[in-house]
């Protein structure tokens, strides 16, 4: 026998509860992670490298204001810019869908290559896509959803314009980071809503990384006290603020993973505390036969820290594989398109896990520091 | 320290306060111990044989006096110093077995000598010896459950014994056994004794039980009040 071999039959000694404590571990670390992925999902921006290139320009005001179509003259004009598309919601109504599992944006099909450079899509496909002011493209995983092909027609009832939208898929697209969208012409949206001559918001490109924040700060000037007023900044500035309207839900995700971790703490201390009480007995003989406190206090860590870790491999370890083998787009009818378990999520929760098991050894810990031997005997007998 | 000398206790007082009152279990007791003895304390509940027991074996200390074991005042030595001279000194023999009961009989008696470093060959060497002493070679695979009370009590002290300690001590041994069963384990008490360097002392109620040592002490509210040759 060996002191691990000792620590092991001790621990699994009352095998419906060791078993009970690794699965409250196990489903407590599951959820927790569950809700940083969630976290992650919800408030980091997608990124890919042309991202860092692209600028977006929309009302100071706030995004539901609309810009004056003129205005890309002028933007085109300001040093810097590379390419200028407008990029307009539609929010149209797809079939009897409450909310669609796709958006769809009015844009200049020219310019979907120069601006969203990691779109891919087969050039003769663009080339339709271009020639065809009715057509639209799609993303692939919108395609894959409603077994869209090309050729086939989309209604969309317009319910923030005052068009509805009838498109002939020209082509189909993957390689963005959300590759579900349906883009297309800005004039035909445009001329089927009366010729207002309003976008959104405008999409730029600037020639180079450095001269991006030179281009932010030009766009900004150049309409400082007009009637439309702009605000261009980053993609990724343009993406976190949208990610603001979601409120607080940063604060909420973080009070529910801290309840999630508080009672996690109280069930292991709590486990630990009754397995070491009724083993007081046992401890006192074990002191008695020559065992110091430091030692006895190694075989309580080590045994609460391996009910934690036996715990967080399950728990952490299910939550992989279950996110890796699911299709998270399907189960969330279209809400997410990725839900990654990332090295530093699944490292957070070994960690909560590692601190588990030396907060759960504490309390016995200190109550057997403070037993002696007589106490203990006294207790058996 | 004469030769023969294992144990001398000098002026030993024990006070235990238990709220307001202080209770005096142990009231200045003299006494020597010699090597090869089989020692019982007896007296009633409350007389403080146990607690001088414990004294001896190290688990209470004393409020006051000296307590000698070989060269050693063990009042003196701090916690980890007691741990490891209980370690290699001290066997213990308890009333009811304390054997851990997720482990086997051969892992029970293996449990003191994983503190000694010895290597994995040694120690099971040593086992099988102590083991092979109580006449429970065969039952080494067994749980304490799926042994007698009288088994179970000649594992522990095949456990006391595993180390090689001077001194044995037994509280109340044989307090759980049948007639038969006590027997056996107080005779294996005597056979260590009369082996001659290994000292027993034992606490025990029982008049028969004391018959099997070689010196009885009779201990009233803390004092010594009589001793006797029993062999």
């Amino acid at each position: 026998m060996t002191i691990g071999t000792f620590i092991v039959k001790n621990a699994l000694r009352n095998k419906r509860r060791a078993l009970l404590s690794i699965l409250s571990v196990a489903v407590s670390l599951f959820l927790l992670v569950t809700l940083l992925v969630l976290l992650r999902e919800l408030t980091t921006p997608m990124e890919d490298a042309d991202a860092a290139m692209r600028i977006a320009v929309r009302h100071r005001v706030s995004l539901a204001n609309t810009l004056p179509y003129r205005q890309r003259g002028v933007i085109e004009r300001i040093p810097g810019v590379a390419a200028i598309t407008p990029f307009t919601f539609f929010g149209g109504k797809f079939r009897n869908e409450e909310i669609p599992s796709f958006a769809q944006f009015a844009m200049d099909p020219i310019q979907l290559t120069n601006v969203f450079g990691e779109a891919k899509l087969p050039l003769d496909q663009l080339n339709n896509w271009i020639a065809d002011r009715s057509s639209c493209i799609i993303g692939i995983e919108t395609a894959k959803r409603y077994e869209f092909k090309i050729g086939d027609k989309i209604k969309l009832a317009g319910t923030i314009w005052p068009a509805d939208l009838e498109l002939k898929i020209a082509g189909i697209y993957k390689g963005t980071p959300d590759d579900r969208n349906v883009l297309f012409h800005h004039d035909y949206m445009d001329e089927a809503c009366g010729r207002q001559g309003i976008v959104g918001t405008w999409w730029v490109r600037a020639k180079s990384l450095e001269e991006v924040p030179l281009v932010v700060e030009r766009i900004n000037k150049e309409f400082h006290n007009t009637s439309a007023e702009v605000l261009a900044e980053t993609e990724r500035s343009f993406v976190l603020g949208f990610i603001s309207m979601w409120g607080n839900i940063k604060v909420l995700i973080g009070a529910i993973c801290s309840v999630v971790v508080f009672s996690l703490i109280l069930v292991t201390a709590s486990t630990m505390s009754m397995a070491i009480r009724e083993r007081f007995r046992e401890l006192a003989i074990l002191k008695a036969l020559g065992f110091r406190r430091h030692e006895l206090f190694a075989f309580i860590l080590a045994e609460s820290f391996g009910f934690a870790f036996a715990g967080a491999i399950i728990g952490i370890g299910g939550a992989w594989l279950l996110f890796s083998n699911i299709n998270i787009t399907a189960v969330t009818k279209g809400m997410f398109v990725a839900f990654e378990l990332t090295p530093r999520i699944m490292a957070t929760g070994f960690g909560v896990g590692a601190i588990l098991g030396i907060i759960g050894s504490v309390v016995p810990t200190i109550s057997m520091a403070r037993m002696s031997v007589i106490q203990g005997l006294k207790t058996l007998d | 320290m004469e030769k023969d000398v294992v144990v001398r206790i000098q002026n030993l007082t024990k006070i235990y306060r238990q709220g307001e009152i202080n209770v005096t279990a142990l009231d200045n007791v003299t006494l020597d111990i010699a090597r090869g003895e089989f020692l019982t304390l007896m007296g009633p509940s409350g007389s403080g044989k146990s607690t001088l027991l414990h004294i001896i074996a190290g688990i209470d200390r004393p409020t006051s006096g000296k307590c000698h074991i070989e060269s050693i005042d063990v009042t003196r030595l701090n916690e980890s110093q007691l741990a490891d001279w209980r370690n290699q000194n001290v066997g213990f023999v308890f009333q009811s077995f304390n054997l851990i009961p997720v482990l086997t009989a051969f892992e029970n008696v293996e449990l003191p000598l994983l503190l000694t470093g010895l290597s994995g060959k040694r120690r099971r060497e040593q086992v099988k010896v102590a083991l092979e002493m109580v006449g429970l070679a065969d039952r080494a695979g067994h749980l304490p459950r799926q042994m007698s009370g009288g088994q179970e009590q000649r594992v522990a002290i095949a456990r006391a014994l595993v180390t090689d300690p001077r001194l044995v001590v037994a509280d109340e041994p044989t307090g759980n056994l049948d007639a038969n069963s006590a027997n056996e384990v107080l005779g294996i008490l005597q056979t260590l004794a009369k082996g001659g360097d290994k000292t027993v002392i034992m606490v025990t109620h029982d008049p028969k039980a004391a018959a099997f040592g070689s010196r009885s002490i009779h201990l009233e509210k803390g004092e010594l009040i009589r001793e006797e040759m029993t062999q």
